[in-house]
């Protein structure tokens, strides 16, 4: 019998340059650390454009992207790989890491504490000066190549005792902290994506701060860019604003009936 | 009951039963008279509410029933209900003399009920005002109830701000309709939110009207001015509630306004005009008549303002430097920082007039990242300069402030029965009083404290005691746990089920058909448990009880150790309403240990069975854990009891019940363990046939514990 095969997924490049604004010197940042092969951890709240970022990096640098939403169901398997039957032979199937390991791709692995512990141990050889994936069972070690970098991200606003990044994880990664960008860029980015007027996105903005004010008092976290977004496609569509708001945004952050309602009076207090 | 009115005869006695006539003088027979006259749903309504309010106290019971006849021809039931849970409320809160008080008042009595079919109540509008404000930016500002009151006694009392805390009146029901009376009440909020975030405060005011010869009509003026121009930038700021306020000013008829007052209001229009013009306006304006007022100007206290100012001014400076001094700390090693001070500049950028500036710090040229307690404290120094004083930017040296003012106070919660008492750090839960068939609000004053550890090698004496016992409740125990399960023969999985596969190969080689089942997959079937148990430690606990509790809780505990549960241990007691205590054992969060096990040991009888406040706590502890089944199990020696308030009783059991279905209702299951042998006259009631169960025999406790453990969690 000769050696199984190897099935490795096609990667394919980003075309098209993703829309991204530059907040401050992330970008920078991050081409120095792929030039340096250093793995980067983003940090930031949810729906503030890390992923978004990850995608225009890997078009600037030309490289494949693969990324991989993690689940507290995500084993170690299903990024490394696994044997597969066909027709009577075993096949090995990479799995979306080894894949962009060896074809030198980014591999982004967002909301990295969701997935399960033994899933970290595989990324450490990879996250330090080795930069190695060993694959178990094949006994193989693929050494990344050249091109390869990993990406992981993480909230750190979620407080649960549960959902925190071992130090021997987080000290292995050059950290890019992300924040919702400035109001003006905030505008900029809901303007360029929905194309609503500049007045409603500014509207949009202002009430994005105030449930953002909210963090801690009752909310667990504010309205995130993406929802902003959310909104203003719905505005472009032709929904009233305070329509819009209300499906996009405030029924999005709570389920709580109080809060519910001073979200719903404080948007409606902006338009 | 047959459906005709009753007589003077068949009321009268009800009456003297209720009202305890024999103990007072007071005669029945008019009253019963009164009642006679009415029609029957009338009578009922009167009869069942003189029943209930006496039960809560013959006095306001008396005063109900002689004034509800003449009361029921200017009210609908539903007024009268929610006035007469007003004074009730009152009785609880103030005391008797208040309520009676309030009853007395037939005025007060009916636009009370007509504030309470219409009126924005601030118990219910409160949550969703003070979220409404905390979102507004500024400085975070708190929401209370008014109660300062005016020494000429002016009925008509409206919201204020010390520019802290915006106060509310308790009713706002100047409107027709409920929904504009909440919304004045937003707008009310929006507008002394505006005094502070727009700078209304940075003037004396105080000073420029104490040179008019009436000083109260002076400041009547600036606030008429004042709103004008807050109106314009709050409609250019919040375009919705710039809305309202028009709207608001036409249904009171206030939207009219002489020529020279709207001359003034296109002049403080102006993005640009700030207090100093609305004061510059004041002279012309004190010589005029005065504009009708909107229905939303708020009461201006300058004394208050000043003081409250004051006060914040020296805090907040002190606590800037204390921080700043601290960032530095943090910035470099403190021996750098003896050889020369450091240069600390903060550069504000201000885009527009009327938004808050954004700051950034350079400590010695480096900017460094605000968190978010210093920038929120820069925002309220801001709004009381203008900018932020170069004195304010300057770390304190050591010892400068006594550490005291600015760190918070761990506070033991026994330092409470020294001195006098008050109710800081207590945490506030209602009582069910069935005879109201009401809650009473925040009754139930509630501390957290610890339980005194004896370090007495306890566990080792208990596991020596009963070594037989422990080894079996630990293999039970284990035999629950489910470790991660290997299905084999599966469609997908993680990996090849070589058994499988071999047999699926030589079945190829046979001719047969391959198997597609050749998987083997995890299966991760989590125990997402999470369990509370509430330990009884009322005096009759009191010997064998208490120890045979405490050896089950330590033999459980080692038990549920091995099965990977969450459990927390909470003891409860309590003596009257203002001392409910919750003893912890052992929380979620902690892990069991020596600690846990000398708290265990340390467990003794206190006070009494105050049952209801422990349950509502327990279940709110419940609620912040993420697990998917929670569960609440009481173990007790019998049923809710309380000294005073009367606990004892019906009412105990009846509130022990109401929380207990609360926490149903919160997705927790309870469960009732207990040693009373008459338990199970009540116990139904409460817990419901299958959700208790009664040990006959205390030694077997530690057993049966477990074995309901394994049942109900299985």
């Amino acid at each position: 019998m000769s050696a199984p095969d190897i099935i490795s997924p096609q990667l394919a490049k980003i075309n098209e340059e993703p829309f991204y604004r530059p907040v401050s010197d992330e970008n920078v940042l991050f081409e120095a650390a792929y030039r340096h092969k250093l793995p980067v951890l983003l940090k930031g709240p949810t729906g503030c454009g890390k992923t978004r970022f990850v995608e225009y990096m890997a078009w600037k640098l030309k490289r494949p992207l693969v990324t991989v939403a993690c689940h507290d169901d995500l084993t170690a398997a299903d990024l490394v790989g696994r044997y597969l039957i066909v027709g009577g032979q075993t096949v090995w199937m990479d799995g979306p890491l080894s894949a962009a390991v060896r074809a030198g791709a980014i591999c982004y692995l967002d909301e990295v504490v969701e997935a399960r512990k033994d899933t970290m141990v595989v990324i450490h050889p990879l996250a330090d000066s080795r930069r190695v994936l060993p694959i178990e069972k094949r006994g193989e070690l693929v050494h990344a190549a050249d091109g390869f970098m990993l990406v992981i991200s993480y909230n750190p606003g979620y407080q649960s005792v549960l959902k925190e990044l071992k130090q021997s994880t987080r000290q292995r990664f050059i950290a890019l902290n992300f924040d919702y960008p400035a109001p003006e860029v905030e505008a900029d980015i809901i303007m360029h994506e929905t194309g609503i007027p500049r007045a409603t996105a500014d509207k949009l903005v202002k009430f994005a701060g105030m449930t953002r004010n909210l963090k801690g008092s009752g909310l667990d976290e504010g309205a995130s860019t993406r929802l902003l977004v959310h909104a203003g496609t719905l505005i472009s569509a032709g929904i009233e604003p305070v329509a819009a708001c209300r499906a996009a945004i405030a029924q999005a952050l709570t389920d709580d009936e109080e809060m519910l309602s001073a979200v719903q009076e404080l948007f409606s207090s902006v338009f | 009951m047959a459906d005709r009115a009753l007589n003077t005869a068949e009321i009268q006695p009800l009456l003297e039963d209720w009202l305890e006539t024999e103990f007072s003088l007071h005669p029945m027979e008019a009253m019963a008279e009164e009642i006679a006259a009415l029609a029957y749903a009338d009578q009922v309504f009167i009869l069942d509410w003189v029943k209930r309010t006496a039960s809560a106290n013959v006095q306001i019971g008396h005063m109900f029933a002689t004034m509800a006849p003449r009361i029921l021809t200017q009210m609908n039931h539903r007024s009268v209900e929610a006035w007469v849970l007003h004074a009730l409320d009152e009785v609880d809160r103030v005391g008797l003399k208040a309520a009676l008080d309030t009853l007395r008042d037939h005025g007060r009595f009916v636009s009370a009920g007509r504030e309470h079919a219409v009126g924005a109540v601030y118990g219910d509008i409160a949550g969703v005002l003070r979220n409404f404000v905390h979102g507004l930016p500024g400085r975070m500002l708190k929401l209370e109830r008014r109660t300062l009151k005016l020494e000429q006694g002016t009925s008509d009392l409206g919201a204020y701000t010390d520019s802290e805390t915006l106060f509310l009146p308790a009713v706002i029901a100047e409107l027709d309709a409920a929904q504009d009376n909440f919304i004045l009440a937003k707008v009310m909020v929006t507008m002394l939110w505006a005094q502070t975030r727009f700078g209304t405060f940075r003037w004396d005011i105080a000073a420029a009207c104490s040179d008019y010869p009436d000083p109260a009509r002076a400041l009547r003026c600036f606030q008429a001015l004042e709103t004008l121009r807050l109106e314009a930038v709050i409609a250019d700021e919040l375009p919705g509630i710039g809305r309202e306020m028009r709207r608001l000013r036409k249904l009171v008829q206030a939207d009219a306004l002489p020529d020279k007052w709207r001359d003034w209001r296109d002049k403080l229009g102006k993005p640009e005009a700030t207090t100093g013009d609305a004061l510059a306006c004041l002279e012309q304006a004190y010589a005029v008549s005065l504009p009708p007022a909107a229905p939303y100007q708020c009461d201006l206290y300058p004394e208050i303002i000043a003081a409250a100012m004051a006060a914040r001014m020296a805090r907040e400076k002190m606590l800037l430097r204390v921080k700043l001094a601290e960032m530095l700390d943090d910035e470099q090693p403190p021996a750098a920082a003896e050889e020369r001070k450091p240069r600390i500049e903060l550069n504000s950028t201000v885009a527009s007039p009327n938004e808050l500036p954004r700051s950034e710090l350079v400590l010695d040229g480096n900017p460094v990242p605000l968190p978010d307690a210093v920038s929120q404290l820069l925002t309220s120094i801001q709004l009381d300069f203008g900018d932020i004083p170069p004195e304010y930017l300057e770390a304190a040296g050591p010892g400068e402030y006594d550490p005291s003012l600015y760190q918070p106070k761990g506070k033991d919660p026994d330092d409470v029965w020294s001195g006098i008492y008050h109710e800081e750090g207590a945490t506030f839960y209602p009582e069910w009083d069935f005879r109201r068939q009401h809650y009473r609000k925040n009754w139930c004053v509630m501390r957290e404290k610890d339980v005194e550890p004896v370090y007495d090698n306890y566990r080792q004496q208990v596991i020596r005691r009963y070594p037989g016992l422990s080894r079996q409740l630990r293999r039970t125990f284990e035999a629950l746990r489910d470790r991660n399960r290997m299905e084999k023969r599966q469609l997908e999985g993680d990996e090849l089920d070589i058994d499988a596969l071999v047999e699926a190969l030589s079945d190829a080689h046979a001719g047969g058909d391959i198997s597609e089942r050749l998987y083997n997959q995890r299966h991760r079937a989590g125990r997402d448990i999470a369990v509370l148990f509430l330990v009884d430690m009322s005096g009759s606990t009191q010997g064998w009880i208490n120890d045979v509790e405490r050896e089950t809780l330590l033999l459980l505990s080692e038990a549920l150790e091995t099965l990977g549960d969450r459990y927390a241990i909470y003891g409860f007691s309590g003596m009257a309403r203002k001392k409910c205590e919750l003893y912890r054992i052992k929380r979620f969060a902690e892990d069991y240990g020596k600690e846990v096990q000398a708290r265990i040991s340390g467990i003794r009888p206190q006070d009494y069975t105050r049952m209801g406040f422990a349950i509502r706590h327990a279940t709110r502890l419940l609620g912040e854990t993420d697990a998917r089944t929670r569960l609440l199990i009481t173990i007790s020696d019998g049923k809710p009891d309380d000294y005073t308030d009367n606990y004892r009783g019906r009412y105990g059991i009846e509130d022990t019940r109401r929380a207990l279905l609360e926490a149903t209702r919160a997705g927790i299951r309870p469960f009732c363990i207990t040693v009373d042998r008459e338990a199970r006259d009540y116990l139904p009631h409460l817990y419901g046939a299958a959700h208790y169960t009664v040990v006959d025999d205390m030694a077997r406790l530690p057993r049966k514990v477990a074995d309901i453990y394994r049942r109900l969690t299985h």
